[in-house]
Formats: structure tokens, C-alpha cells, sequence
């Protein structure tokens, strides 16, 4: 197999949402062929370089993927399951982009507050910011506002996804955000909020930087804030 | 083979075994007293012969016969009466085989109304702000003519749920006379689908035209014995307890042809049936019985449809109240009525008393259209597109109508549970527990294209916007430019030769030359 065909597949494969050799997609022919995990091994193999596997598959995979969901041709499951393959990716890429100093998009920190265990929305989120290129770090649910600042501080990511659904655990929100301030934090993070119970308003009525309806439109509030930085 | 249909897996009973025996019971009374009275001399004839009592009675205006019909001949009749009729189609593949004794469901357009009601969606502007703009549809009733009819023909042909037609309105163009109208009707629905086509008769005259026509698209008279392409639909009982003449002559004639036909009657409760459910039951049956064995008498072994049309009320006008809860009632009754003999049913639903598409329309189309559904009608004449009772025929109707049908044909599938879905499930949930994030979306994939999920609602806008009117236009357009599988060329011409009546423009070859 050539490198153009290495890189042709595992797009197709990005597409077609097949994470492992196990996984079946939308196309009965690609039925027990390798996947992603497996042509990103083999690609690694042939010494093609992780740049060219990010842009030349993975992303331009995901672009058609948005494409296929835009028209409706893709529902939410597709669009998961490519992005959770391109977020294995990443995890296999990520040693190897770090040695050679290339940057990630950027690192995010995500969890539903405490007292919430309601979790499907923020791994949802999770997934899809993943998958669209962000490092993302997983705090869990009913996460206390100790362990938050604690990976802020330790950890310094960019970004803060915080999610409720609960108009009684959403007031945690506002808790997390005094105590960012109170440790000298706030201005080295910028906070995203999510949720059944919150809305645009109350972001900004706590002050958050940012209120997400889901995860489609969390990816892109968190690249205008990446295109930001670059200008 | 003939379509699927969906058959109810459980279907709903309203009264009990006891029950149906006493309305049989009542219904068997009712026609020896007090009988009925016929106003065709050649029903009376026929039931004379056949041994029931008939007493002629002197009147300045009509003669007419009072009619007592013995147990034996109504037991002989319902013997007689196939308990399978199949309904052929020009497509073979859209026959529908109905079988008394199996709740298979198929859903049909009707009824004739002289209203047709156009859309469209004019924009208004706010008054305090007028960059605020919105379209609202509006309504335009107007007279029905033969093109809206191939219209709807054409529509219906295309609407995935729809398993036959019933011509859905009366032809009123300028041309059209009480002479022509039959064969028009016939032709211009029949030339727009491949599916079943059912219809009265204005003219019994006509009737042999109508068959000559169906006989040269079927391929002759044995063939259209084998796939009866067209069935007839007459009221031959006037409720209460009246053998009407034109009606009943008509009826005679088809049954002496061997064509399927519905045993109608549609009495309304509190006027021309009682207003308890006791008593319209044991009429409407005993009407119906009355028609099945004049049907039997003629041509013993003719196909029939135990046809059952019955309505409640209004009290505010008298008028027909086909949304109300009662008239799902009786109309459920009726259907196990026509099982209890293992005769095919042709039952009604979704008529309802709003005059345009609405609330008001969906929730009375979508309550009766359910509840009669699940009771297992074989033919259910769900009336497609009808508004206002049996007044207005709308298009639009037709296709909203069409996806709540999609929704009560996925709703009724068989459940999918065994040992193997079991183990498939149970590998899952294993699998699901043991990641970080607990979602088993990724298993939504495979079962998303294969039909096993149900698809959104059609006609769902984006965000808080009520679309629905405008999506289903859309549709109603996209389905009037798919083209439709007319009769060929060689045939038509050989109709238009030896049919007369019908109108040139109806040709569609002509048209294009």
C-alpha cells in the first residue's frame, strides 16, 4: 500500500466512523478492513509523518463528515463515531507530536459540577472536541470545585467546559468561577458552560466567557477563541 | 403479491363475545319487524323469490315493498359470502388480498366531495414593525374538477401509505355531465395510479362502459375477474332500514357482474339510527346483513365488503359528527361485527368536522385514524386529504396525512425481542459499562439506515418555527413532479375508441402531440 493510499483510506475510515478492524460503519464492504486505530499504526510504520496524517485524513476527513451532517446525509451518531476515531488518533499521535514540539489545538478541561451526575451532554462534548483536534482532559461528574482548580492550576489548560443540568447544581457554576478568581486563575482560562439548565444569559450574568447550546457549537466557539489567539 | 398492508398483531375489542351475539341476535329481529322497506322492484322481486315475505304497498307518489328477511336466508348468505376478496390493481404488486378473519389493515384515500381546497402562502408584514415579515397559508375552497382528480390520483399514487383509492372528489367541470361523468371519473383516476381504484356509480347506465374500460386495461373480462382492478362502493340501504332504488339497482347489477363491492351504510346516530350504541349497532348491522344477502341472492359467491360508515350527531346542527369519540366507537364495533362473519370490513376513519388543516383537523384525523386502526379493519377508508366532513378534499391533507400513517405502520411492527437480540443487547451493555463514558451510540449506527429507527417528523421546522404547512406543500409539489406510470398508448387508444363520454383532454398522448 502506498502513502497516498494509507492516507486515502484512513480518511475514508474518519468518514465512515470506524474506530477499530471490529467496527462496521456505514459501507458493508469495509466490513473487518482495518481502521483508524490500525491504518494510523501502519501509516506510523511507513514513517509518515503526523503532520500529513492530521491534515491530509483526519482533518480532511472530519470536514466531510460536517459536510455529510450539514446536509442531513449524517446524524449525530456518525458524526460521533468519527470523532471519537480521530480522537483515538490523537491519543496515539499525541507522544509523537509532542517530541517533535508540534502544538496541539489547544487543552481543555471539561466536567459537570458537583452535585451533578448527569453526564451525557459533557462526554457528548467531550468527544466531538476531541475529535475536532483539542487536548481534552475528562474531570468527570459531580466534580468538586477543589479538584477543578486543582488541574487548573497544576495542569494550565486554555480552556474550562463546565456543564449542568440541574437549575439546582448550575449555582455550582458561579462557584467555580469566584474560586478561579480568588486563586488568581480566572484570567488563564477562559470558562464554556453547557447544559439543559443554563443559557447565554446566565453565562454572562456569572461570567463565564462563553455559553455552548451543544457540543457543535462548543467546537466552534473554542476555534473563533483559537483564531483569536493566532490574531 | 399482493401489498403488505400492516397486520394489527392484538387487535383492540371494544365489546365482548356476548355482546356481538346479542347485536347479531337484535340485527336478525330487526329484519323480520319490522323488515325494511324497498323502493326497487327488483330487490323486491329477488327476495320474493327467494322466500322471504314482501308485501307490495300502494302509494300515489312510488310503489314499494315492505321486506322481511328470514334468519335462514341471512345464514345462507353470510355462508355464501367470500370470506377472502381481493382488490387487483394495474400494478399487480399494489392488489391487496383482504381476509376476514385476519386483522391485516389496508389504508385508502375517499371520499367524493364537491369542495377542492387550494393552498397558498400569501406574506404579511407586522404592523409595528415591518421588517418583520411571515407567511401564513391560506385556504381557497372552490368546485372540483376532472384535473384536480388526476391530481390527487397522481399524489396518492405516490404517498407511501396510501394502499388504494378512493376517487376523492366529484368532477364538476363544465363539461362533465351526468352521462359522462362515470367514465370520466373511472378514466382519470384509473390513467394516475397503479393502486386499487374504488368509486360509486352516478348512472347505472354507465356501468357497462366502466367495465368495458377497466376489462381493456386489465386485459379482458376473465382477467379482470382475476384482478378486479376497480371495486364499487354503494349506499343501497338509507338508514333507517330503506332499500333506495337507484342504489340498490346499481348494486344488483355489479354483483350479477362479479365485481367487488362495499355494502354500505351510514346511519347517524340520534336521526336516522338511536342515539345509544345498543340500538345503531344492531340497525347498522342489520342493514348491512340486508345488502350482504340481496348481494348473495344475486350471484351467489360475488365478492363483498361488510361497509360501515356509521356517525353520531351533532348536537348543535344535526349535522354528521365524524370527529366525534362515538363514531370511533361504532366504527370499531362494526369491524368485529364483520370479523365475528369472516367477512373483509371496510371501515372509516379520520373524517373529520374542521374545514381546513389545523389543530383541530389533526387531532380528530389522528385520534380516529389510531383507535380504528388498531382494531383491524381490512379495508380502512381513512379518508386522506377529506376536511369537513365529507365536504372538502385538500391535497395538502393528503400528504400530512400520510406521515402520521407512517408513524401508527412503524408503531405497529412486531416487537423484536428473542434470544438473539437478547445476547446481541446483553454483549453491548458489557461492553458499554466497562468505558469511561457509558453511551452506547456507537450501536445506533448499524440499526440507523436499516429501518429499525423511526424517522423524525417530516415536516419539522428548525428551531421554534411551525413549518409544517409549508414542508408538506413542498412535498405535495415534489410528489406531483414525479411522473406517473400512465395506461399505454395502444390501450388508451382502444378506450377512447370503444368508451364513450370521455373527454379528449384526458388523453395524455394526444395532449402531447
Amino acid at each position: 500500500m502506498t502513502e497516498d493510499d494509507i492516507l486515502a483510506r484512513l480518511k475514508e475510515n474518519v468518514i465512515q466512523g470506524r474506530k477499530t478492524q471490529q467496527d462496521e460503519g456505514i459501507d458493508e464492504k469495509l466490513s473487518g478492513t482495518p481502521g483508524v486505530v490500525e491504518l494510523i499504526r501502519l501509516a506510523l510504520e511507513k514513517n509518515i509523518s503526523p503532520a500529513e496524517i492530521i491534515t491530509q485524513a483526519l482533518t480532511a476527513g472530519m470536514r466531510v463528515v460536517g459536510e455529510k451532517f450539514s446536509t442531513k446525509e449524517y446524524f449525530i451518531p456518525d458524526m460521533l463515531a468519527s470523532a471519537d476515531a480521530v480522537g483515538e488518533a490523537m491519543d496515539i499521535l499525541k507522544p509523537l507530536l509532542e517530541a517533535s514540539s508540534v502544538e496541539t489545538k489547544g487543552k481543555l478541561a471539561i466536567a459537570t459540577v458537583k452535585g451533578d451526575i448527569h453526564d451525557i451532554g459533557k462526554n457528548i462534548v467531550a468527544i466531538l472536541l476531541k475529535g475536532a483536534g483539542y487536548e481534552v482532559h475528562d474531570l468527570g461528574s459531580d466534580v468538586p470545585t477543589e479538584k477543578i482548580i486543582e488541574f487548573i492550576g497544576k495542569e494550565k489548560p486554555g480552556y474550562l467546559g463546565l456543564s449542568a443540568l440541574l437549575t439546582t447544581t448550575m449555582t455550582e457554576m458561579e462557584v467555580v468561577i469566584e474560586a478561579l478568581k480568588d486563586n488568581s486563575l480566572r484570567d488563564k482560562v477562559k470558562v464554556l458552560i453547557g447544559g439543559a439548565a443554563v443559557s447565554d444569559e446566565y453565562a454572562q450574568k456569572i461570567g463565564a466567557d462563553a455559553y455552548c447550546l451543544d457540543g457543535f457549537q462548543a467546537v466552534k466557539v473554542l476555534d473563533s477563541f483559537q483564531q483569536a489567539k493566532v490574531n | 403479491m399482493p401489498r403488505e398492508g400492516i397486520l394489527v398483531p392484538n387487535p383492540y375489542e371494544r365489546i365482548t363475545d356476548e355482546q356481538l351475539q346479542q347485536i347479531h341476535q337484535a340485527s336478525l329481529q330487526i329484519l323480520v319487524d319490522p323488515g325494511l322497506t324497498c323502493f326497487s322492484k327488483k330487490a323486491a322481486e329477488i327476495f320474493r323469490s327467494n322466500g322471504a315475505e314482501v308485501k307490495a304497498v300502494a302509494s300515489a307518489n312510488h310503489p314499494y315493498w315492505h321486506i322481511k328477511i328470514p334468519e335462514k336466508l341471512v345464514a345462507e348468505a353470510l355462508a355464501n359470502a367470500p370470506k377472502t376478496v381481493k382488490l387487483g390493481a394495474r400494478n399487480p404488486d399494489n392488489a391487496l388480498m383482504m381476509k376476514g378473519d385476519e386483522p391485516r389493515v389496508y389504508f385508502i384515500s375517499g371520499s367524493e366531495t364537491n369542495i377542492w381546497l387550494n393552498v397558498d402562502f400569501p406574506t404579511y408584514v407586522k404592523k409595528s414593525d415591518n421588517s418583520v415579515e411571515i407567511k401564513v397559508p391560506e385556504f381557497h375552497p372552490r368546485r372540483a374538477t376532472v384535473a384536480d382528480l388526476c391530481q390527487s390520483a397522481h399524489v396518492c399514487e405516490h404517498l407511501e401509505t396510501l394502499d388504494g383509492y378512493i376517487r376523492t372528489v366529484n368532477i364538476q367541470d363544465e363539461d362533465i355531465t351526468e352521462d359522462n361523468k362515470d367514465v370520466n371519473k373511472f378514466f382519470a383516476s384509473l390513467n394516475n395510479t397503479t393502486k386499487h381504484f374504488m368509486s360509486g356509480l352516478t348512472k347505472l347506465e354507465q356501468l357497462d362502459n366502466v367495465v368495458s374500460m377497466a376489462e381493456l386495461i386489465a386485459g379482458g373480462e376473465e382477467a379482470l375477474k382475476e384482478n378486479p382492478i376497480i371495486s364499487f362502493i354503494t349506499c343501497l340501504v338509507k338508514s333507517p332500514l330503506q332499500f333506495v332504488e337507484d342504489t340498490t339497482d346499481t348494486f344488483i347489477e355489479v354483483c350479477r357482474r362479479g365485481l367487488p363491492v362495499v355494502v354500505s351504510s351510514s346511519p347517524q346516530a340520534g336521526t336516522t339510527a338511536p342515539i345509544k350504541e345498543a340500538g345503531i349497532m344492531a340497525q347498522i348491522n342489520a342493514e348491512v346483513l340486508a345488502g350482504i344477502t340481496l348481494g348473495q341472492l344475486v350471484n351467489k359467491g360475488t365478492p363483498l365488503l361488510y361497509g360501515s360508515v356509521p356517525v353520531r350527531a351533532r348536537m348543535d346542527t344535526l349535522g354528521d359528527s365524524y370527529g366525534s369519540v362515538e363514531t370511533s366507537q361504532y366504527n370499531i364495533d362494526c369491524v368485529q361485527m364483520a370479523r365475528f362473519y369472516k367477512i373483509p370490513n371496510y371501515s372509516t376513519s379520520g373524517v373529520c368536522d374542521t374545514k381546513i388543516p389545523g389543530q383541530q383537523a389533526s387531532v380528530e384525523r389522528l385520534f380516529s385514524d389510531i383507535v380504528v386502526t388498531l382494531s383491524g379493519p381490512q379495508f380502512l377508508h381513512c379518508a386522506y386529504g377529506l376536511l369537513d366532513c365529507n365536504a372538502v378534499f385538500c391535497l395538502l391533507q393528503a400528504v400530512l396525512d400520510d406521515a402520521h400513517f407512517q408513524m401508527l405502520k412503524f408503531f405497529l411492527k412486531t416487537p423484536r425481542i428473542n434470544q438473539q437480540e437478547l445476547a446481541e443487547t446483553m454483549k453491548q451493555i458489557k461492553e458499554v459499562v466497562a468505558t469511561p463514558q457509558k453511551l452506547y451510540i456507537r450501536y445506533i449506527r448499524p440499526v440507523l439506515r436499516s429501518g429499525e429507527i423511526s424517522p423524525s417528523y417530516p415536516f419539522e421546522g428548525d428551531g421554534e418555527s411551525d413549518d409544517v404547512f409549508a414542508l408538506a406543500y413542498q412535498r405535495m409539489n415534489e410528489l406531483l413532479a414525479r411522473p406517473v406510470e400512465h395506461i399505454d398508448p395502444d390501450t388508451t387508444a382502444r378506450i377512447f375508441q370503444e368508451v364513450p363520454g370521455l373527454l379528449p383532454r384526458l388523453n395524455v398522448y394526444r395532449e402531447r402531440k
